[in-house]
């Protein structure tokens, strides 16, 4: 069987979940065999082998850290001709899909980004995006040289499957071009304490009917587990950091429920959390266009519903 | 220093856009117009030109349509000096690795220092353009910029990555890509419509960039989309209006019901 490829999304060797994810989809293709970039596989290590790494390809990244992007194509590209897979997947994340871009020019390989799901096919993987703000649903599949998929988080329940793990150091060599575009400075950012943004089973959503408070929605996230999100107004207003908009041009999310507070729905907000399983949306105006998708929607003041509706879910939970 | 500025024409995302029979994108029955996104590129042309010594000229560059020159025609009524339209009906349906492959050899053939791109597009919005040039002209990547500084030949920009803020450094020539939270893109003035009318347009085709019809298009794509499918609409559910407290008790025994509490 031939290998799969999967880059490990990592920090400091904390494998994200999306990193199962890949590998689950590349067992259904392949053989999978993960690439780790750093100096800490230790850490990660139990990980790779419990969701089914067959194969751990080990780059230290001395030459690679400090540059931004174009040194992990270049492993990639050297692991490409070294293995001859029949795929490869990197999770669907700003710095991934660039990664990505640069590896299907070296290797004239085709490209899709923003796998929603992945399947093996007669003639190689077929993938599912979900696209034009999530209205229409696309089939593709890539067609010259090896394909190279990026996969969003959630395309996949993780398995859990014993690989055999099988560490390889390997060394590459990393051209001086690629390091033309230097990392400067870094500030890893602060921990919320919460779910990441886009691999949380729920998210709780303020807008700018928030008025800039965003504890109540903060307090009703907390009651349920889940992550917090944002949309631009709020984001353009300074009341939330840009990491956590959610939208067309913020992180796109698909969790089992997602809570919109505040946010009227404009197209460029439900291209990132239209395909949320659950949606309900809180909001005064009963015309808000949010309410057209919703499963359930409360036509009120979230200052007034949020809290006591955190009241009442902190009972249930007894 | 000499700017190319990429921009893409898209159809308008607040219209009904959709499929054709082949399952390429409608570009023709559809309004469009600049990719939002793009302008934001634009701007920040517009201002790093504005700082420069007064010489500087920001050539506009699309890769699209007939009607394509509406994005070239805005961008030139912010204030960019002049345009090329790179046109051929061989090139319908590429690809992000067909497109960026002639953008490329455009790119090649104006006066440059370096090239901006927008974040993504508003319709096929992979992100991967800026990233696929800076890998075929073989030049750095600073690409999401959300704050943008050059000196000279230096640039430094902010990048709000997943897992940290980074600043990153490099030498034009390069390609960088800016946010949507660089900046708000100026509005065309009059003045500014009115001077666009007599900016220099040039028209290419792929024969005038030495590009094979056979490398690009729909049929020599690397890629190859086998089904389009409109995503059935979101039935509306149950909705209630809050009386002092009725919302919140609905909405938790509706979470309850469903087994999120
Ligand atoms: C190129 C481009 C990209 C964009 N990208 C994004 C993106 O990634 N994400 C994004 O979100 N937007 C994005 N936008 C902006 C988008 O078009 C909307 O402007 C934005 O989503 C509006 O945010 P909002 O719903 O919070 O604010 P508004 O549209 O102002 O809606 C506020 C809502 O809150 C309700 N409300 C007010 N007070 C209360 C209260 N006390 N209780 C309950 N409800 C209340 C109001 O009835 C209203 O419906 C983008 C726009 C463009 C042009
Ligand atoms: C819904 C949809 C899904 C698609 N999926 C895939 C896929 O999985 N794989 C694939 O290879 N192709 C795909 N395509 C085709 C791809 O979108 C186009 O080939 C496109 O030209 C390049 O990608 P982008 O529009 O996503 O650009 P992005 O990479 O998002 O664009 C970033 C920047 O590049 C510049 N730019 C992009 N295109 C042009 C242009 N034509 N002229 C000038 N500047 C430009 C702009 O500055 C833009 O802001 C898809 C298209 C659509 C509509």
């Amino acid at each position: 069987m031939s290998e799969i490829l999967v880059l490990v999304d990592h920090v400091d060797g904390a494998v994200r979940k999306t990193t199962n994810e890949l590998l689950t989809i590349a067992r259904r293709l392949g053989e999978p065999s993960a690439v780790f970039i750093g100096s800490d596989v230790s850490a990660a290590a139990d990980q790779l082998k419990a969701y089914g790494a067959e194969k751990v390809y080990v780059v230290d990244d001395a030459e690679v850290k400090g540059y931004l992007v174009a040194p992990k194509a270049e492993v990639l590209q050297q692991l490409v001709e070294k293995t001859s897979p029949a795929a490869v997947l990197i999770s669907s994340n700003a710095e991934g899909k660039e990664i990505a871009g640069r590896l299907a020019v070296k290797t004239d390989s085709g490209l899709i980004t923003d796998a929603v799901d992945v399947q093996p096919g007669d003639s190689g993987p077929v993938t599912t995006q979900s696209v034009f703000a999530g209205n229409y649903t696309v089939q593709a599949k890539v067609t010259k040289g090896t394909p190279i998929i990026t996969v969003k988080p959630n395309a996949a329940t993780p398995e859990q499957v014993e690989g055999a793990a099988e560490q390889e150091k390997v060394d590459v060599t990393i051209s001086d071009a690629a390091k033309s575009a230097k990392i400067v400075a870094s500030e890893p950012r602060k921990a919320t304490g919460r779910p990441e943004l886009t691999e949380a089973a729920i998210v709780v959503s303020g807008g700018r009917g928030t008025g800039g408070n965003f504890e109540p929605v903060e307090k009703f996230a907390d009651s349920l587990g889940a992550a917090v999100g944002a949309s631009r107004a709020a984001v353009d207003s300074g009341w939330y950091p840009h990491s956590f908009q959610v939208g067309q041009t913020g992180k796109t999310v698909s969790p089992q429920l997602y809570v919109a507070a505040g946010i009227s729905g404009a197209i460029q907000h439900r291209a990132g959390m239209q395909t949320s399983k659950t949606i309900v949306a809180i909001n005064k105006d009963e015309e808000a266009p949010l309410f057209e998708l919703v499963d359930f929607g409360v036509v009120g003041d979230l200052h007034a519903v949020l809290p006591a509706a955190t009241d009442e879910v902190n009972k249930r939970k007894g | 220093m000499n700017i190319v500025v990429c921009v893409k024409y898209v159809p308008d995302a607040t219209a009904d856009r959709h499929f054709e029979a082949d399952n390429t994108v409608d570009r023709v029955g559809v309004d469009g117009l600049l990719s939002e996104l793009d302008e934001y590129a634009v701007e920040q042309a517009l201002q790093l030109k504005e700082k420069g010594d007064g010489t500087d000229e920001i050539t506009v560059l699309t890769v699209g349509p007939e009607q394509a020159s509406d994005a070239i025609r805005k961008a030139l009524q912010m204030g960019a000096d002049k345009g090329v339209h790179v046109v051929d009906d061989a090139i319908a349906g590429s690809d992000s690795l067909a497109t960026s492959l002639v953008l490329a050899e455009a790119i090649k053939k104006i006066d440059h220092d370096f090239v901006v791109c927008g974040m993504a597009s508003t319709d096929g919005a992979m992100s991967v353009v800026p990233a696929m040039l800076a890998e075929r002209l073989g030049v750095p990547q600073v690409t999401f910029g959300s704050q943008i500084e050059m000196q000279g030949k230096e640039i430094r920009i902010r990048r709000d990555g997943d897992a940290a803020t980074e600043v990153i450094g490099a030498t034009a020539p390069f390609v960088l890509s800016v946010t949507d939270q660089s900046g708000e893109a100026r509005y065309p003035s009059f003045k500014g419509i009115m001077a666009a009318k007599k900016k220099p347009v040039e028209t290419w085709s792929l024969a005038d960039l030495g590009v094979e019809a056979e490398k690009v298009g729909l049929s020599a794509s690397w890629t190859q989309v086998e089904d389009t499918a409109a995503r059935p609409p979101r039935s509306q559910g149950e909705i209630v209006t809050d009386e002092d407290g009725s919302g919140a008790t609905a909405l938790a025994g509706f979470l309850a019901s469903k087994k999120f509490i």
